[in-house]
């Protein structure tokens, strides 16, 4: 009786005393809940398609923006909204730079086929979120990162700044276009945007 | 006593807890808290301006005010009013609680003065627009340099309050104010107390090198800085977390008589908390370029989970000491006697166990599933993230600080709870709108709505996006719950303010049960009994409604976890 007390009461004599039944019961449920949490993260690392690890690089934003223009330079087909409209082969190297206010520039991939897509930003912060599936990446001034994506289904996809860079944020979308597996050879894409 | 603290300290003692109680602790306490408020009360404004605009229908403010507001608001809330309840709270688990002079008067009432001329600062400089950087000023961002200095000065009174708590500590011991260990509450606040000091020295680390970027000395990098900050803003949750939980334990004692299931249990529990929390600072920075996956994985678990695994074992002790404690009384039928017949008319009560209610089962859930590294990929940015951060911090420990506040009231300022009956209802208003709230927001992030963001219509983009029509469903919920929330917000100052100010005074020896104004805990208590016959049913009993909950807890928490590792596989190939 005297050893019930409230959290007020300061204990008295030796309070390290063995737990009762049912809380050894959860402690140990939680805890291997708890391993459990653990261990699926390395496990999704060896069998699940979905993982941030990426390439992961410092880079200059001038160099940054250098190897953009080369990109550009090279696979332009056209543009949109005020934006280059770039369509990279299949396997290779795709830049998107994230500035105040702006995707640069617009992608045409293929679906199915494998890119690594390379996100830094020449000013502040910015976020990466892909719609509609709801990728989210963050985009860091001074650092390259490349993901190593597969698009697994053809359609218009935008980009959406999610993180907050400033009074235009909101202007901040960009576009994503994934033809389907096999169409000819990319042809230039309507003005504007869908819906 | 030594004989010169017996000159210096003047006490009284308090005729319902039988504590002795230091003048200037209980000064101390009562500014702290009058500031909290008024913070509060900014924060909350603040708020409504906010779910009003995010409210796309609505879309009350320019933009400009939108970003402004959502600055002073995560400031304000998180920063000034959590920090200043927490320094009472301090006061109150330290001098109050140990029956302890407060060691150096001077130097608290200076640290006070430090915190709120560091906070003058930092609102003149947010409400002026010279630090539209949000509260996490990420750099290249680059605001005021009065603000960073500000933050420093608030931050370094803080830092010293906290060695205050720390002293008093040992001027306790060596005074012989109390026997035996600490109470368990102070135990709490003591682990509170330390993380704190861990987390004010990242905060140094930051916003020194912060103060010397916008002053053009030098140079910063922008992905030091996130983890840095991190290391601070995510590690203050934990305090936050620590301090909660201690008052849950608190007001389990003042408003059922709830008891220590275990005190081994409960104490290593809160010194799991300790040991893991500046690893938190990776939740953050999952699906950043900085770091590479083992250090991810690693930190993001806080090394395996072991302070998830701690807030689970508060998880079940807690409830198990309040349904021991009512049990007790006498309540021994059945699974769930002791819950209905539970005091759930005092405000204190309900907003303990609604916040022990939302903050493990809304907050820790979300928090856990989108802290996992991959799933974040899914969740980084997105309305998910305030979701649950408003069921943590908010719905849990917000709600736990208001529902202490009904007992500081009558305990501390010796007023009665003014507008009683609003009151009463104030922690349901506050529970269900906060409940609401978080729910639609996950939801509509679980769309890929992105948070601090003012215009989802991208109405003047180049590239325009609709979101699907559910989405403008949710945000029109979180308004809805977002303003019954700050509606309760409102009563609770009021009911504060009234109190403190103009309130009846109470003469705290001559409690009669049922009276209005008076949280139930104080006046209502039925006895427990405690003949060696019913302790020893309630022990053969063990706690079967606490195990009922816990498990239907468990059961939510691995659906939902679950469910989101589907919705990951389903997205594009990336690696
Ligand atoms: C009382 C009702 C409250 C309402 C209606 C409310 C509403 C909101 C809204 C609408 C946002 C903006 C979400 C976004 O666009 O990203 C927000 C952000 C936030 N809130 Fe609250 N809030 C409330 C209370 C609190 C409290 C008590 C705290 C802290 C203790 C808090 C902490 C924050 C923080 C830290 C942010 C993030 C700011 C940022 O992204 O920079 N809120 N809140
Ligand atoms: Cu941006």
């Amino acid at each position: 009786m005297e050893e019930l007390h409230s959290a007020l009461v300061a204990p008295r004599g030796i309070w390290w005393k063995a737990a009762g039944r049912q809380e050894r019961i959860w402690v140990t449920v939680s805890f291997v809940w708890c391993m459990i949490l653990f261990a699926m993260m390395p496990l999704w690392h060896i069998k699940g398609g979905q993982n941030p690890s990426g390439i992961r690089a410092r880079v200059e934003p001038e160099a940054f923006r250098r190897r953009v223009d080369q990109f550009i330079a090279d696979y332009k087909i056209g543009s949109e909204a005020g934006v280059p409209l770039v369509a990279p082969p299949p396997g290779s190297d795709v830049y998107l730079l994230a500035r105040m206010w702006q995707w640069y520039p617009a992608l045409v991939l293929e679906e199915g086929k494998t890119y690594v897509l390379h996100l830094s930003s020449i000013d502040v912060n910015h976020g990466f979120n892909l719609q509609p599936f709801n990728v989210n990446f963050q985009v860091v001034p001074g650092y390259d990162y490349g993901l190593r994506i597969t698009p697994n289904q053809a359609g218009d996809y935008r980009v959406i700044c999610n993180e907050y860079c400033g009074i235009g944020h909101h202007l901040m979308t960009g576009k994503i276009l994934v033809k389907p597996a096999g169409s000819a050879a990319v042809a230039p894409v309507a003005q504007g945007g869908t819906r | 006593m030594s004989a010169a603290a017996a000159v210096a300290a003047v006490f009284r003692r308090c005729p319902v807890t039988g504590l002795k109680i230091d003048r200037h602790a209980e000064n101390l306490i009562k500014v702290n808290a009058v500031i909290s408020i008024v913070t509060l009360l900014v924060g909350v404004i603040a708020a409504i301006g906010l779910v009003l605009t995010r409210w796309q229908a609505v879309h009350l403010l320019p933009v400009d005010w939108f970003y402004r507001l959502l600055t002073a608001h995560g400031l304000n809330m998180l920063i000034f009013f959590i920090l200043y309840f927490e320094m009472a709270v301090l006061y109150f688990a330290g001098p109050v609680m140990l029956g302890c002079r407060v060691p150096t008067p001077r130097l608290a009432w200076g640290s006070f003065a430090l915190m709120l001329a560091g906070t003058l600062i930092v609102e003149v400089m947010v409400f002026s627009g010279k630090a539209d950087v949000l509260f996490t000023s990420y750099p290249p961002l680059k605001a005021d340099p009065w603000y960073y200095l500000g933050i420093i000065l608030f931050a370094v009174g803080a830092l010293i309050v906290t060695a205050i708590f720390m002293a008093t500590l040992v001027v306790a011991k060596r005074e012989h104010t109390y026997e035996g260990s600490v109470p368990l509450v102070t135990f709490g606040a003591l682990t509170a107390a330390i993380i704190a000091i861990i987390t004010l020295l990242h905060g140094a680390a930051i916003y020194i090198p912060a103060l010397a970027w916008s002053l053009g000395i030098i140079t910063l990098d922008p992905e030091v800085y996130r983890l840095l900050f991190w290391g601070l803003g995510h590690s203050s949750q934990q305090i936050n977390v620590a301090a909660q939980v201690s008052i849950w334990y608190l007001l389990g004692g003042l408003t059922v008589g709830a008891v220590v299931v275990n005190e081994k249990i409960s104490r290593t529990a809160f010194v799991l908390y300790v040991g893991f929390i500046s690893m938190a600072s990776a939740h953050h920075l999952l699906v950043d370029p900085g770091m590479g996956p083992a250090w991810k994985v690693w930190n993001t678990s806080y090394a395996m989970y072991l302070a998830v695994l701690a807030s689970m074992v508060h998880g079940f002790t807690v409830p198990a000491g309040i349904e021991t404690g009512l049990r007790l009384r006498g309540f021994v039928n059945g699974t769930f006697e002791w819950l209905r017949k539970a005091p759930w008319s005092d405000p204190g009560f309900a907003g303990l166990m609604l916040s022990l209610v939302i903050f493990g089962f809304i907050g820790g859930i979300t928090g856990v599933t989108m802290g996992t590294e991959q799933i974040n990929i899914l969740a980084h940015n997105t309305l998910r993230v305030p979701g649950h951060f408003h069921a943590t911090v908010v719905g849990g420990t917000a709600l736990s600080f208001m529902a202490v506040t009904y007992y500081l009231i009558p305990l501390i300022f010796r007023k009665k709870v003014a507008l009683w009956k609003l009151a009463r209802i104030q922690p349901y208003l506050f529970g269900i709108g906060i409940t609401i709230f978080s729910i639609s927001m996950t939801f509509a992030g679980i769309f890929g709505v992105p948070r601090r963001h003012w215009d989802i219509s991208f109405a003047q983009a180049p590239f325009k996006y609709e979101f699907p029509p559910a989405v403008d469903l949710m945000l029109a919920l979180t308004a809805i719950g977002g303003l019954m929330a700050a509606a309760a917000v409102l009563i609770f100052i009021a009911s504060a303010v009234i109190s403190v100010f103009f309130g009846e005074s109470l003469d705290l020896a001559a409690l009669t049960p049922g009276m209005a104004g008076v949280p139930q805990g104080l006046t209502k208590l039925p006895p427990q009994q405690y003949e060696s016959e019913t302790v020893a049913k309630v022990h053969g009993a063990g706690t079967p409604g606490t195990v009922v909950l816990v498990a239907v807890f468990l059961l939510v928490f691995v659906m939902y976890y679950y469910t989101n590792w589907k919705m990951l596989s389903v997205v594009w190939k990336i690696g």
